[in-house]
């Protein structure tokens, strides 16, 4: 593709009919002087929105080492079905990506197979194990775009400390799922009315915000730019705006279910809805809303975590948590716009801007910017099953079920990444 | 959220509300609930005939899959089998399969392709038997017999009957469960059946370290002090106590415990004259309770693994009912079509 006019879809920001030309990967026109401007193929966008291509700040891509669960080439078009266009793909692979040498494997394996941007994160300790740190720099050489832990835990706060302290010598980011370990122990739902009363071995929520509190004290301390990854409760909204009031360099965010399901969803003990940190309370859930809306959490991720249906199957405390989210984040995202809990400005800033800013990159559709795009059609509506579905992963949210926003074409660097058939 | 999950009650119950698996008490209603009683009421006299069967499960193959042991639930659920004329296979999964690794879907497959019809099955973990009802072919009862810290829902129907037996019913009736009710699978389930079965008030007594967050949304009150709980009441359920407990930091000592939460006949002057003494066994002596009140006129211990037997043959015979009239309505539907 050389050239490609989108004419008739309306911007995301702004809800303006408008007009891009791409040219050679680039934006190279919008609004009417993209309309004047012939171009050798032309896409259709009418009723459509046109969004920049989404970024998501955490993404289990499983490969290497983890084939029966994803690989780089499904779980890319997985994304590029959901609209994205930027991944950052957790360091949590076999190998852990905890040298250049596995991430040199993996930008290599996306470079030949991947339908999307892939930025790794690098394992901020060997081999996740929370004890010895990695080698950052060298990691960061290679072109991890950030550090982190992926959910494992770091063993103590000296460990965690000395982790945020390396990382702010080189200017990296680090990102961390907060969770005290010995307070979340055994658990694997939240600790709540659900919980008692199925008998479910909960992790309260202290267990996030102790966590927490330590992470932005030992941020402040070390001066290191912290993301915490996957807020679950009300009380980290809180602490987020505080900390931030007092000029801690901390950003967030939330991954999309927690925005929609509450622990409701595990009763009859479905195991699908086993995500960690756990679904928590409604009042937590309307408290992450009001976060993405007043952008104290930057980000919505899908925590995209494909598995094979063995993982899955068993009694709920032997599943291993996640779903495989990335193909209906946008559509997820919109069901709470159509019931009026998220605005879609908020929606698309927190899937764009907002990730891409956390990573220190740029997400717009502007004359001269990158042409990664997305284009949606907000009214159509499609149905998550084996058909449709390109992830490994089949352990979606809402199977079955008709959900809003259908991608019309998502768009990397100007190459067509959806749909898979030429235009 | 109330108690009363509709997801429960759509898988253990036929499209015309007969049960077909036994899973929880959640989501059955007080008639339910008093058949299962008064079904059992009825089986209490085949355990006093010379012959002591009924041919209701003649023919028919009942597993016993017990994924951690225990010898009295175990061999009670036999017992009833037995009487009820099926044939039993007793698998104690926890030093065979599972150890070498295979997983419970696959145990599951194996076992299905004997031609079971129902299986009793214990585990571990919360939910292992509604994973097992969900995955089992059509036709296959499931009777929980206790999961992880979810529910023990023959436990509980056996102390309702066993509660009816003494007091004549149960409105009106104060009951305290005393104990260790967070790791209490029997607790979870005999707060729900005393609600739903109309007692004026449930009383759950321990120390917070002991008990699930916002019990209270169980159907229960809250009793720090057992001395103040004691008052007034006519059923209190003592609950066994783990001794791993010493060892999480839930609480300092056994004897601690015992002075605060242990049963002795000081404490049990403060309840009703009339008030019975239960316990789901096995008892901890010196520990949860006092011999003296074990042993003594007021306990009903010994009542309740009688009524054990009965429950359960009433619960297996009810299951294999709803599974044979939902096969038949199949097998009709066919028919027509």
């Amino acid at each position: 593709m050389k050239s490609l006019k989108i004419t008739g879809g309306r911007l995301s920001n702004t809800d303006a009919e408008t007009t891009v030309l791409i040219r050679d990967g680039i934006i190279t026109a919008v609004g009417e002087a993209a309309g004047q401007q012939s171009a050798e193929q032309v896409f259709d966008a009418s009723g459509c929105i046109l969004a920049p291509g989404f970024v998501d700040l955490c993404c289990n891509l499983r490969e290497p080492g983890n084939g029966q669960k994803g690989n780089i080439a499904s779980e890319s078009l997985a994304a590029a079905h959901g609209g994205f266009t930027t991944l950052c793909a957790s360091p949590d692979t076999s190998p852990v990506n905890d040298s250049g040498a596995v991430t040199n494997l993996i930008l290599d394996v996306a470079a030949k197979r991947s339908a999307v941007r892939i930025l790794p994160v690098g394992a901020i300790t060997r081999g996740l194990e929370g004890d010895l740190l990695s080698d950052m720099a060298g990691l960061a050489g290679a072109g991890c775009i950030a550090l982190g832990n992926a959910a494992r835990p770091v063993k103590n706060a000296r460990v965690l400390r000395r982790c945020m302290a390396y990382a702010q010598t080189f200017g990296l980011t680090v990102m961390f799922s907060p969770e005290n370990q010995a307070l979340a122990a055994d658990g694997y739902a939240h600790d709540g009315l659900v919980a008692s009363r199925l008998g479910l071995l909960g992790i309260p929520e202290v267990a996030e915000t102790a966590a927490i509190m330590e992470m932005l004290l030992l941020a402040e301390e070390t001066g290191v730019r912290l993301h915490l990854s996957q807020l679950s409760c009300a009380r980290s909204v809180e602490m987020l705006a505080e900390a931030r009031k007092r000029g801690i360099a901390v950003s967030a965010d939330v991954a999309i279910h927690q925005l929609v399901f509450t622990e409701d969803a595990l009763a009859g003990f479905d195991s699908r809805y086993h995500v960690r940190p756990p679904l928590r309370s409604e009042k937590d859930r309307q408290a992450l809303l009001a976060g993405v809306r007043d952008g104290v959490i930057d980000a919505i991720t899908s925590q995209h975590q494909p598995h094979d249906s063995a993982a899955k199957q068993a009694p709920m405390a032997a599943t291993e948590p996640g779903l495989s989210t990335i193909e209906s984040t946008l559509s997820m995202g919109l069901l709470l716009v159509g019931r009026g809990e998220l605005d879609r400005a908020s929606l698309v800033r927190a899937l764009t801007v907002g990730p891409a800013s956390v990573i220190g990159r740029s997400a717009e559709i502007r004359e001269g910017a990158i042409a990664d795009l997305c284009v949606f059609d907000p009214e159509a509506s499609w149905t998550p099953d084996n058909t449709s579905l390109c992830s490994v992963g089949r352990h979606v949210p809402l199977p079955g079920k008709a959900i809003p926003g259908v991608v019309r074409l998502t768009l990397c660097e100007g190459q067509q990444a959806w749909p898979r058939n030429n235009l | 959220m109330t108690a009363n999950d509709p997801s429960s009650s759509s898988l253990q119950l036929t499209a015309d509300g007969q049960l077909r698996h036994f899973l929880t008490l959640d989501g059955l209603s007080r008639e339910l609930l008093t058949e299962i009683l008064d079904t059992a009421d009825s089986f209490i006299e085949v355990g006093e005939r010379s012959i002591k069967k009924v041919p209701l499960l003649r023919g028919r193959t009942v597993v016993n899959l017990f994924f951690e042991s225990s010898t009295r639930t175990r061999s009670t659920f036999e017992l009833a089998a037995k009487r009820l004329s099926a044939d039993v296979l007793n698998l104690d999964i926890n030093t065979s399969a599972t150890s070498k690794g295979e997983s419970l879907s696959d145990t599951l497959l194996n076992l299905e392709a004997m031609a079971s019809d129902m299986f009793v099955v214990r585990h571990s973990q919360s939910g292992a038997p509604h994973f097992i009802a969900e995955s089992v072919t059509p036709g296959v009862a499931i009777i929980n017999a206790g999961d992880g810290r979810h529910a023990h829902p023959t436990q509980a129907m056996l102390d309702m009957l066993t509660i009816r037996q003494h007091k004549g019913g149960f409105e009106g009736l104060k009951v305290a469960i005393v104990g260790d009710v967070l790791h209490s699978r029997v607790a979870r389930s005999q707060i729900r059946a005393l609600n739903e079965l109309g007692a004026a008030e449930v009383r759950v007594i321990a120390p917070a370290t002991l008990l699930p967050r916002d019990v209270e949304s169980l159907g229960c009150t809250v009793e720090y002090d057992m001395v103040r709980g004691m008052k007034g009441l006519d059923v209190v359920i003592m609950l066994r106590l783990q001794k791993e407990r010493m060892e999480g930091a839930l609480l300092p000592s056994e004897r601690e415990f015992y002075r605060l939460y242990g049963l002795n006949q000081e404490k049990l002057a403060l309840a009703d004259p009339e008030c019975i003494v239960m316990h789901p066994g096995p008892i901890n002596r010196g520990v949860e309770i006092e011999s003296a009140v074990a042993d003594g006129p007021q306990s009903v211990i010994l009542n309740q693994v009688t009524n054990g037997i009965a429950i359960r043959m009433a619960v297996m015979s009810m299951a294999m009912g709803g599974q044979m009239a939902e096969r038949n309505r199949k097998l009709a539907g066919r028919a027509e079509a």
